[in-house]
């Protein structure tokens, strides 16, 4: 998927002005946190799982390479094969290779976030191959040719009418006059119609929620079932996951899960989690004749052992999207890639580079309220800060924001300076603003009062007040 | 491709290496290493996974998360059992099931078309033996093999489980550590699945609807005998 992010600002724009999406997000608000909270209540040692989760992944990525290893030979050991990526173009090839020589031509998909990252329905499609995806959300984001706006919930920007209206558009064997308002009656429609597509399909391509070192199992949860039948039904499964994803035990795999659904739409733990172990075997009635892990790296071996390391910890939770004020007031496309969010700004930069990524770091109030869900505890907003800082040194971003930095650098450098410029710009707002305490105009603020009122100043600067206070004090 | 002669592979772990600062691991780091997964140990276990009445806790959560349950003395007790929670259901009489001894020599009612082997499109129902509950969160767990087959799990609209109340455990890690003493450290079945509540999807406005791929009911039999 090309980048949209070089445009976020505008993205952004048009996101506060699309009156059905600003509709789909006030409906969306508020939801997953509140449940989110509740389940933490039920669950006091949320907070020591949170540390035994960080703990497991920092183990984890300090032997990162001998963990990737012991995986891979219980794989085989099982039966299955190993392919390392080093990245999307690589990773691509390989599932295409895979599909050819199952002489393939549907091809069952569940959800998976590497799969967007690595663009995988455009290259099969392009291939001659038919993806289908079938986690609901996904299907109803396929047909309309949109990428998702969430990482957990993908459709989350639309409303039941584009749904319905897709669905007319695309399900064309059925009667044009059927009752399509409620949620319900588009569940079976779309129920039916994948349930042929399990039935059918060659392949079944899944991601993998975490790859276990000591079993060569991958793990995948899911709500709706779909992603055991794309893996059950078809002769060939391919499972793609990136190389962060690895913990070494069944028990590691057990803290994290009880992390994961908590932090992402506070169930207690997803309805379908799933342990896999290599194909099909000796007497086994159903199940993949052939089972492949694709290992993807794309920028991630070069993410450990700098200061971005930590954001390898992510679970993918989506938890730092909904509880994120920019993310709540945009959605997920404005962000112009695959990941959205606060982990999405720190990661796109980080995966496809800042040139053209520069204003995603900027998306941010740096509330901190993301670090304070993030269940592995990653600092984001440092991360953020720190993009801010690498984009500001490598000269990007726009020339009156970089001359105004530059300038404000300056006065900043110089505490007297300072003072002055603060004190008297501070005395002459205050004056100026006294009869309604706000301006709802300001000459070179536009960019503020276009869409809200300056708040007038109270005539003397905090450092002012704190002096005289502490003076008083003395 | 051998591993030593894929140089993606080679190149992916040498940047690993270098990004940790050390070459290769000797085998001795790497021994070290892996003796948390050759001797693998529990991680913080919270005190819901330690409650006293685990059949209590295990109905508990899985009615909330819209299983429905039903306590039996025993397993001639099932046939019957499943017979009336078909027809509650309105679904036609017949039965998908697990290939098991105890099943087949129970007396099954004439009227109940019972079958094995794997599901196939147009099952209704199905019917497995859980391998563990687990009270925590009112999980069931169930192991693919030959006479299991997983899609007995998911293609039917109505599932049907067995659980002996011997089986139910409180936590996760309970569930591992029984499934190592059954098959040994670092082997697995298939396919293991953790099934908590029956299918469901919010996708469409962040409505809760039930059965979106898999079974819209999960109907889970604690059986009082072993
Ligand atoms: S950064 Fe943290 S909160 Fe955000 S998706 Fe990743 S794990 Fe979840």
């Amino acid at each position: 998927m090309q980048s949209k992010a070089h445009t976020f600002t505008a993205n952004a724009r048009a996101a506060l002005a699309d009156e059905p999406l600003q509709a789909a997000l006030a409906r969306f608000q508020g939801g997953f946190p509140v449940k989110r909270r509740a389940a933490i209540d039920r669950l006091p040692e949320f907070d020591a799982l949170r540390d035994a989760g960080k703990a497991i992944k920092d183990a984890t990525l300090a032997n990162l390479d001998i963990y990737l290893e012991q995986f891979e030979a219980k794989v085989i050991a099982a039966g299955g094969h190993v392919h390392w990526c080093e990245d999307a173009d690589a990773a691509r090839q390989t599932v295409i290779d895979l599909c050819r020589e199952a002489g393939a031509k549907t091809i069952t998909k569940a959800k998976s976030m590497i799969g967007e990252e690595i663009a995988i329905n455009e290259a099969l499609a392009a291939a001659g191959f038919t993806p289908i995806e079938t986690d609901l959300g996904e299907y109803i984001i396929q047909l309309r040719d949109e990428a998702p706006s969430h990482i957990i919930v993908p459709a989350v920007h639309l409303s039941k009418e584009q749904v319905a209206e897709s669905f007319r558009a695309h399900h064309r064997d059925l009667p044009a006059e059927r009752p399509l308002s409620e949620p319900q009656a588009m569940l079976d429609e779309a129920r039916a119609i994948l349930r042929q597509a399990f039935l059918t399909a060659d392949v079944g391509i899944t991601g993998a929620n975490m790859l276990i070192a000591e079993t060569g199992s991958t793990v995948l949860v899911t709500n709706e079932g779909n992603a055991d039948l794309t893996q059950t039904l078809p002769r060939m499964q391919i499972v793609i996951a990136s190389i962060e994803k690895v913990v070494p035990t069944l028990e590691d795999a057990a803290t994290v899960l009880r992390l994961l659904a908590r932090s992402a739409t506070g169930q207690e733990l997803s309805v379908y989690t799933t342990f896999t172990t290599g194909p099909k075997r000796g007497d086994d009635l159903d199940g993949p004749a052939a089972f492949h892990v694709i290992l993807l790296d794309n920028g991630r071996s070069r993410m450990l052992g700098g200061p971005f390391a930590e954001m390898l910890r992510c679970i993918r939770c989506g938890a730092c999207l909904n509880h994120c004020p920019v993310y709540s007031a945009v959605g997920g496309h404005a962000y112009g890639w695959v990941y959205p969010g606060p982990m999405g700004s720190v990661l796109t930069p980080n995966l496809i580079g800042l040139a053209g990524t520069s204003d995603l770091p900027n998306a941010s109030t740096l509330c901190g309220r993301c670090e304070e869900v993030c269940p592995m505890r990653i600092p984001l907003p440092r991360m953020l800060r720190q993009l801010r800082q690498d984009a500001f040194a490598s000269g990007g971003g726009p020339k009156p924001m970089r001359a105004g930095l530059a300038a404000w650098a300056f006065v900043a450098g110089r505490p007297w300076l300072y003072r002055l410029a603060t004190g008297l710009g501070v005395r002459i707002l205050g004056l100026l603003g006294r009869r309604h305490g706000r301006f709802r105009r300001l000459p070179g603020a536009s960019g503020w009062t276009a869409v809200r009122d300056l708040p007038a100043p109270a005539g003397r600067t905090f450092q002012a007040l704190w002096t005289e206070r502490n003076g008083a004090r003395r | 491709m051998t591993a030593a002669a894929d140089p993606a592979r080679a190149a992916m772990l040498a940047r690993i290496q270098n990004a940790l600062g050390r070459g290769a691991p000797s085998e001795e780091q790497r021994r070290r290493v892996l003796q948390r997964c050759a001797a693998p140990s529990a991680n913080l276990i919270p005190a819901r996974g330690r409650e006293n009445d685990r059949i209590a806790q295990f109905i508990a959560e899985a009615e909330r998360v819209n299983a429905t349950t039903e306590r039996l003395a025993g397993w001639s007790a099932v046939p019957a059992a499943v017979a009336e929670t078909l027809a509650a259901a309105g679904l036609p009489p017949r039965l998908r099931m697990v290939d098991d001894a105890r099943l087949a020599s129970l007396a099954w009612p004439a009227g109940l078309a019972v079958a094995t082997g794997k599901s196939v499109d147009g099952d209704r129902a199905s019917l497995a033996i859980a391998f563990a509950g687990i009270a925590e969160t009112g999980t069931v767990m169930l192991l693919s093999s030959p006479s299991s087959p997983a899609t007995l799990n998911f293609l039917p609209e109505m599932h049907i489980v067995i659980l002996p109340e011997a089986v139910i455990v409180g936590a996760y890690e309970d569930a591992w550590a029984n499934l190592r003493a059954a098959l040994g450290v670092g082997v697995m079945p298939r396919v293991v699945n953790w099934i908590t509540g029956p299918s469901r999807t919010a996708d469409i406005e962040q409505t809760l609807l039930l059965g979106a791929h898999g079974p819209r009911l999960l109907h889970i039999l604690l059986l009082a005998e072993a």
